[in-house]
C-alpha cells in the first residue's frame, strides 16, 4: 500500500499537470471532430469503435495505444533520451532511407513503411529524433553555438531528415525541419538569419496570393511603420534608414517584379498551374498557345492533383465562412458531413472546427493552442539544463510550424502543403508522434532540477 | 542557469502572437466579413425539389367536367451527373439515337448549365414511364418528374379555357422570379386569367446532398418544406352542350357567337370561329401545333368573340331608337316617309332595301322592316338635339349612352385582352374633318345604322341584347359563377360580377316599344322564315358593310320575350344578309337552350348549316399555298383535283403562225385553257413553244 503510493508519488512528482488537461482536451476535441466528419443519422455509435471500419474507430485504439505510450514515458529516466539521443537520430535517419528504397507509395510519396498490418511514417517520427539530437548537439559541453561552425552543425542536424523526406516527395514534412531554426535563433543563431528566411518565405507566398500593386501599398505601411518606432535611432545610425527603405525596395522587387518574371517567363504553364493552385488561385493561362500547351500536358499526366488543391482550399474556404460568428453547430455542417471537403479528417480538419462552431468557436480553439505554446516555452525557460530547454524550444517549434501552415491553408493564407492539425488530424502516425514529443517534454521537465546533458 | 539570449524568448512570443493574429484576422474575414461563403454552402448541399401541383379542374354549368387532368411525367437530365450513365438503354427506350441523346443534353447544357436539371423528355406516356422507373438505377443523371397535362373531355371550348405553356423570361421577370424556367402558365383564355386561382400552391422540399449530389436526406427535418396544395377550380356558366353546338355551327366559317343568361350576366357559350381543338395545344402536343396555329392566316387562336371588331350594323337600331325616345324627339308612333333611300343629307345618299309607302310608318314597323331612312332620321335628331343646339355636345351625350349600354368601353369579362372595339370620340372626326365646326350630324349620319367608324365586339352586341331583354339593367358579362372553397380575397375576381347595373333610367314603356319591335321582326320583318318552336323571340338581324369584301352577317336575338332567359349574338363574317347565315345559328343556339333539345327539322338545318363553307377565297387560297409549298418540300406528288378544277389557269399561247403563210392552218384561238398544277406549268410552257418554233 505504502509502497505502492510511493511509486505513484514518484511517477507524478514534478509533472505539469496543464500540459496533459490541454493534451487530453485537444485529443478528444479531434476525435469529436472526426467522429463529426463520419457519422451519419442513425447509425451505431459504438459499433465502428469495435469493428475498426471507421477512421473515429481507428482513431480510438490510437489514442489507447497513445495513453500507454504516454505512461511509460512517464515511467521512464530522463537520462535515458540524453544517452540515446543520437543513436535514436541514427535510427531514425536509416528509417527514412528504408522507407525510400523499401516503404510502399501512398498518395504519390514514398515515405511509409508497412510493418504487416502496421504502417509508419519514419519521417513524422524522425522529427522527435532529430528534436532530441539537435537538443543533444547543443547541450554538449563543448559546443558553443555561437560559433558559426557550431551553427553549422545544428542546421545540418536539422536539415539531414529535410532532404531525406524531400527525396521521398513529402514536402510537407521536410518543411517542417525548417522550423528548428527558431530553436537555434533561440540560442544564438544571428538573428537576421530568421529575420531574412521568414521574410523571404511570406513576401513569396504573400506575392502568390495578392497583387502587386496591394502588396506595394502593404509593403509601403509597414515600412513606415517601422520607420516611425525607429525613428529615434536615427541619429545615431543613419545606415538603418537605409537598410529599412532597401529591404522594402527589396521587397516590393521581388513581389512586382521577380515573382511575376520568374512565373511568367521563367517558369512552364503547368508549373504556374500547380503553383497558383497551391494557394487556391485558379491559373489563367495568358493566350491561346499557352492554353494548348496547359491542356495538352494536363492530358498526357491525367493527374488532376494541381487543380484538386485548388477545389480544395475553396471548399475548404466555404466551410469555414459559412460557420459564420457561432457556427452551425456540432453535427450540423453540411460542407463537411457531406464530404465536399475532401482529406477533412486530416489535413482539413480545421473545416469541421470553423463550420460547426464559427468564429467564437475557432477563437476558443485557437487560444487552445496558444496557451499550448506559451505552456511550453515557459515551460522551455524554467528548465535548468540546456538540453531540457532546446528540446522544448523544438517541440514548440514543430507544434508552432504544423499549427500555422495547417490553419493557413485551410483559411487560404497558405500553400496547401498536406502537414496534419497537431493531436488533431486524424492518423495514428502523427497522433503517435506529438505525443512522444509532449510526453518526453513533460518526463523532462518532470526533472528540471537535474542538469541532463 | 541564467541563460544568455533570454530575451529572444520575447521574440518568439512576438512571433506566435502575430501569427495567430494574422489567423484569427483571415477567420474574422471568412466568417464575419463575406457571407457569399454561406450562400455557397447552401447552393453546395442544398437542392430544391418542387412538387408542382395539379391544376384546378373548371366544371360547366351543370357540373360537367370540361377541363381535367391526367398524370404525365417529364424526364429530367442533370448534365453533370450523366457519368455512366446507361445510355444505349435508354435510347432504345425512348426510340432515339445517340447522336440525337448527345444533341439533347448538349441542349439541355446550354439551356440550364451543367448543374442544374433540364427537360429531357417532356410528357411520357404511362407505359413508358413504369419502364423507366423500373430502370431508373441504371441511369444516373436522370429524374422523372410528375407533371399533371390538362385534358378537355368534350374537346371543346378551346377560346374560352386558353391554353398552358412553358413560361417565358419576360413572364419569369414580371413574376418578381417566381416562376422558374420550365414552368407552366396560363397564357390565354381562363388559364391565364384565374392562373393564381388555378395553379394552386407549388410545394417546395429542401433536401440536403452530399459532394456527389446523392441525397442525403431532408433539410432540417423539414421545417422550410412546404407541401403542394392542388389549384382551386372552377365552376362557369358555360353550357358545354350549347357551347359544342355553337362551335359546330361555326365550322368552315369566321366568326363568333356569344351567348348570355340576361338574368346573371353569365355566359351560356362563347366560340369564335375558326377554332382549333384544345387538345392540340396541351402538354407535348404544344410544341408540333403552336407555331402552326400561330401563323395560320385565319388565325385560329384570336377569340373574335371578345377581339373581333365588326360594325354592328341594323342591330345597333334598337339603342339608336331607345336613345331618342329617352330624349324625347319622338315617340313610338313617330313615322318617317321612307322612298328607298335617305335624301335629307346633300351628297350623300343611303339606300334602304324597303321602298313601299308605310313600311316605317312608326317603331314597331320600322323596327320589323329596317328602314335605314327612319333611324338615320332620328340619329340626326339626337345628334341636333335641341337640348344642346350644337353637334359636339349632342354627339357626346349619345356617346354616353353608348358607353352606358357597354359600347366603345371593356364589358369587363374575365378573359385577358378583351377589346372595346370603338364609338369614336369627338376628337376622332375632328381630326377626320378638320376641326369641331366643321362637322355635323349629316357627315357622321351612317353611325345612325351602324356603320361609319361605330365597331362593336360579339360579346359587346350580345351585352347589348341583354340590357334591351333585362329592361334596363345587366350584370357585367362573365364566365366564372363560383370558385371552390371561395375566401373573401376572390371577391378581386368575382365581386364586380354580383353588382346589378342600372343603365341610365330610361322607362319601360320605351323598351316595351323596341321590344315589340323587334318581336315584329319575327313575325313579319327581316327575320320572318326563322322560327323557335314554342319560343316567342325578339331579334333583330344586321348586315354591316365591309369595305374589305363582302358583307358581314350579324345577327342579335334574346328569348323568351317576355322573362328573357338567354341573349345571343352572331357575327358570320363575309356572309351577306344577317338573316340567311348568322339568324339560322342564333335560333338554333335559342332552341337548344329553351328547348333543351332540337326538333328533327332544326336538327337537319344544324347540319346544314354546319356543312356550310363560307371561308373567304383568299384565305382558302393561302391555305392552298400553304400546303402546296410543304407538300412541294417533302417530295410529295399527288395533287388535289378540287384545287386544280377551282384555280384554272389560263396561259395565253404564243404563236409564230402567220395566216397568209398557212390559210389553212385552223388554230387561230390563240388562248388555251389549262388545268394544270403551278408545278408542272414551265415545263409545259416551255414546251409548247419549242414545238411552235419548229414548225
Amino acid at each position: 500500500m505504502t509502497a505502492h503510493r510511493m511509486s505513484n508519488n514518484t511517477i507524478s512528482k514534478g509533472i505539469d499537470w496543464s500540459m496533459i488537461i490541454l493534451y487530453a482536451l485537444l485529443v478528444s476535441i479531434g476525435l469529436l471532430m472526426i467522429f463529426a466528419n463520419e457519422y451519419k443519422e442513425g447509425e451505431n455509435i459504438w459499433q465502428p469503435i469495435f469493428s475498426q471500419n471507421k477512421d473515429y474507430g481507428k482513431q480510438v485504439l490510437w489514442m489507447g495505444v497513445c495513453a500507454i505510450l504516454g505512461t511509460f514515458i512517464l515511467l521512464t529516466d530522463s537520462k535515458f533520451f540524453t544517452a540515446t539521443a543520437n543513436i535514436l537520430y541514427v535510427f531514425g535517419v536509416l528509417l527514412c532511407i528504408a522507407a525510400l528504397f523499401v516503404g510502399s507509395e501512398v498518395k504519390g510519396s514514398r515515405s511509409w513503411l508497412v510493418l504487416g498490418g502496421f504502417r509508419l511514417q519514419p519521417s513524422e517520427l524522425c522529427k522527435v529524433f532529430t528534436c532530441l539530437a539537435l537538443a543533444k548537439f547543443i547541450s554538449r559541453q563543448e559546443t558553443d553555438f555561437g560559433k558559426t561552425n557550431s551553427q553549422l552543425i545544428g542546421a545540418g542536424i536539422s536539415l539531414l531528415p529535410a532532404v531525406i523526406t524531400l527525396a521521398q516527395n513529402e514536402t510537407g514534412l521536410a518543411l517542417v525541419y525548417f522550423s528548428f531554426f527558431l530553436v537555434m535563433y533561440r540560442e544564438g543563431l544571428p538573428p537576421f538569419i530568421l529575420i531574412l528566411g521568414f521574410t523571404l518565405a511570406v513576401i513569396l507566398i504573400l506575392s502568390l496570393i495578392f497583387s502587386p500593386q496591394t502588396l506595394f501599398i502593404v509593403y509601403a505601411v509597414v515600412a513606415a511603420f517601422v520607420i516611425f518606432l525607429t525613428r529615434g535611432l536615427f541619429k545615431r545610425n543613419r545606415v538603418l534608414l537605409w537598410v529599412i527603405i532597401g529591404a522594402w525596395a527589396l521587397a516590393s522587387i521581388i513581389s512586382s517584379i521577380a515573382m511575376p518574371y520568374l512565373i511568367n517567363h521563367v517558369m512552364k504553364p503547368y508549373q504556374r498551374d500547380r503553383i497558383y493552385s497551391l494557394v487556391g488561385k485558379p491559373y489563367v493561362p495568358q493566350n491561346l498557345e499557352e492554353r494548348a500547351e496547359l491542356e495538352k500536358q494536363k492530358s498526357k499526366t491525367k493527374s488532376k492533383s494541381h487543380n484538386q488543391s485548388e477545389y480544395n482550399v475553396i471548399q475548404s474556404k466555404i466551410a469555414i465562412g459559412s460557420g459564420g460568428l457561432f457556427g452551425k453547430g456540432y453535427l450540423k455542417g453540411t460542407q463537411t458531413r457531406y464530404d465536399f471537403v475532401p482529406e477533412q479528417r486530416t489535413d482539413f480538419i480545421f473545416c469541421t472546427v470553423g463550420e460547426g462552431f464559427g468564429f467564437i468557436g475557432s477563437l476558443i480553439f485557437l487560444s487552445l493552442y496558444a496557451i499550448l505554446l506559451f505552456r511550453i516555452v515557459m515551460i522551455a525557460e524554467r528548465q535548468r539544463s540546456t538540453f531540457s530547454r532546446v528540446y522544448a524550444y523544438g517541440v514548440a517549434s514543430i507544434f508552432f510550424f504544423h499549427i500555422t501552415i495547417n490553419i493557413c491553408m485551410t483559411i487560404g493564407l497558405a500553400p496547401v502543403i498536406g502537414i496534419p492539425l497537431p493531436l488533431i488530424s486524424y492518423g495514428g502516425s502523427s497522433l503517435l508522434t506529438f505525443t512522444l514529443l509532449l510526453f518526453i517534454l513533460i518526463r523532462l521537465d518532470a526533472d528540471r532540477q537535474m542538469i541532463l546533458r | 542557469m541564467p541563460v544568455f539570449n533570454q530575451s529572444r524568448k520575447r521574440f518568439i512570443q512576438g512571433i506566435f502572437i502575430i501569427v495567430f493574429l494574422v489567423i484569427i484576422g483571415q477567420l474574422f474575414h471568412l466568417q464575419i466579413l463575406s457571407d457569399e461563403y454561406g450562400i455557397a454552402a447552401d447552393r453546395n448541399a442544398l437542392t430544391k425539389k418542387i412538387a408542382y401541383p395539379s391544376r384546378g379542374i373548371i366544371y360547366d354549368s351543370k357540373g360537367r367536367t370540361i377541363l381535367d387532368n391526367v398524370s404525365r411525367f417529364d424526364l429530367m437530365v442533370t448534365p453533370s451527373q450523366v457519368k455512366g450513365a446507361d445510355t444505349v438503354a435508354l435510347c432504345n427506350l425512348l426510340q432515339i439515337d445517340t447522336a440525337e441523346f448527345n444533341k439533347r443534353i448538349i441542349t439541355a447544357i446550354i439551356k440550364n448549365g451543367r448543374y442544374r436539371p433540364s427537360l429531357f423528355e417532356p410528357f411520357i406516356t404511362t407505359q413508358l414511364q413504369a419502364q423507366l422507373t423500373e430502370n431508373m438505377y441504371k441511369f444516373s443523371g436522370f429524374d422523372l418528374l410528375d407533371r399533371p397535362v390538362r385534358t378537355y373531355p368534350y374537346k371543346a371550348a378551346a377560346h374560352i379555357l386558353g391554353y398552358v405553356g412553358e413560361v417565358d423570361t419576360a413572364i419569369i421577370r414580371k413574376s418578381g422570379y417566381f416562376y422558374q424556367m420550365g414552368d407552366l402558365v396560363g397564357r390565354s383564355g381562363l388559364e391565364k386569367f384565374y392562373e393564381p386561382v388555378l395553379m394552386g400552391q407549388r410545394g417546395i422540399n429542401y433536401l440536403v446532398k452530399d459532394n456527389k449530389n446523392r441525397i442525403q436526406g431532408s433539410y432540417k427535418k423539414g421545417i422550410f418544406d412546404t407541401a403542394a396544395e392542388a389549384g382551386r377550380s372552377l365552376h362557369i356558366s358555360v353550357d358545354i352542350e350549347l357551347q359544342k353546338i355553337a362551335e359546330k355551327l361555326l365550322q368552315h366559317k369566321i366568326g363568333a357567337v356569344v351567348a348570355i343568361n340576361p338574368k346573371t350576366g353569365g355566359i351560356l357559350a362563347m366560340a369564335s370561329g375558326p377554332s382549333y381543338f384544345p387538345g392540340d395545344l396541351a402538354g407535348a402536343e404544344f410544341r408540333k401545333n403552336w407555331a402552326k396555329l400561330a401563323l395560320d392566316t385565319a388565325r385560329p387562336l384570336y377569340n373574335r368573340a371578345i377581339k373581333g371588331q365588326y360594325p354592328p350594323g341594323s342591330t345597333f337600331k334598337p339603342l339608336g331608337a331607345l336613345i331618342a325616345l329617352n330624349e324625347g324627339l319622338m315617340t313610338p308612333s313617330f313615322g318617317y316617309g321612307c322612298s328607298g333611300a335617305y335624301y335629307a343629307c346633300r351628297g350623300i345618299k343611303v339606300r334602304c332595301t324597303h321602298y313601299g309607302n308605310g313600311h316605317a310608318s312608326n317603331l314597331r314597323v320600322a323596327l320589323a322592316n329596317s328602314c335605314n331612312s327612319y333611324f338615320l332620321h332620328i340619329f340626326r335628331m339626337a345628334i341636333d338635339n335641341p337640348k344642346d343646339n350644337n353637334t359636339i355636345k349632342g354627339y357626346l351625350r349619345w356617346k354616353a349612352y353608348m358607353n352606358s349600354f357597354g359600347l366603345g368601353v371593356k364589358t369587363g369579362i374575365d378573359l385577358p385582352s378583351e377589346d372595346y372595339a370603338s364609338v369614336p370620340d369627338t376628337s376622332r372626326y375632328n381630326k377626320d374633318f378638320g376641326g369641331s365646326r366643321r362637322w355635323n350630324s349629316c357627315n357622321v349620319v351612317t353611325l345612325g345604322i351602324g356603320q361609319d367608324r361605330m365597331t362593336a365586339t360579339p360579346l359587346q352586341l350580345a351585352n347589348m341584347m341583354s340590357i334591351i331583354a333585362n329592361r334596363g339593367y345587366y350584370y357585367t358579362p362573365h364566365l366564372v359563377d363560383s370558385i371552390q372553397d371561395e375566401n373573401a380575397g376572390d371577391s378581386v375576381y368575382l365581386g364586380k360580377y354580383r353588382v346589378r347595373h342600372n343603365v341610365t333610367n330610361i322607362p319601360d314603356s320605351s323598351y316595351q316599344a323596341v321590344i315589340e319591335g323587334m318581336h315584329d321582326v319575327t313575325v313579319y320583318g327581316t327575320a320572318d322564315f326563322l322560327h323557335v318552336p314554342g319560343v316567342e323571340y325578339c331579334a333583330k338581324t344586321g348586315t354591316a358593310q365591309n369595305p374589305h369584301g363582302k358583307n358581314h352577317s350579324i345577327f342579335t336575338c334574346f328569348a323568351p320575350k317576355d322573362n328573357p332567359r338567354i341573349a345571343v349574338s352572331v357575327v358570320v363574317e363575309n356572309a351577306g344578309y344577317g338573316a340567311t347565315w348568322a339568324g339560322p345559328i342564333a335560333t338554333l343556339m335559342l332552341e337548344k337552350y329553351l328547348n333543351d333539345s332540337l326538333s328533327p327539322r332544326s336538327s337537319a338545318k344544324l347540319e346544314k348549316v354546319s356543312k356550310a363553307d363560307l371561308i373567304p377565297a383568299a384565305i382558302k387560297h393561302w391555305y392552298y399555298l400553304r400546303d402546296s409549298t410543304r407538300n412541294a418540300r417533302l417530295g410529295v406528288k399527288e395533287v388535289n383535283v378540287d384545287t386544280i378544277i377551282e384555280q384554272p389557269i389560263v396561259v395565253p399561247k404564243k404563236t409564230t403562225f402567220d395566216p397568209e403563210a398557212e390559210p389553212e392552218r385552223n388554230d387561230s384561238s390563240g388562248e388555251t385553257n389549262l388545268e394544270k398544277t403551278p408545278m408542272m406549268l414551265p415545263a409545259e410552257n416551255k414546251q409548247e413553244n419549242d414545238s411552235t418554233q419548229n414548225e
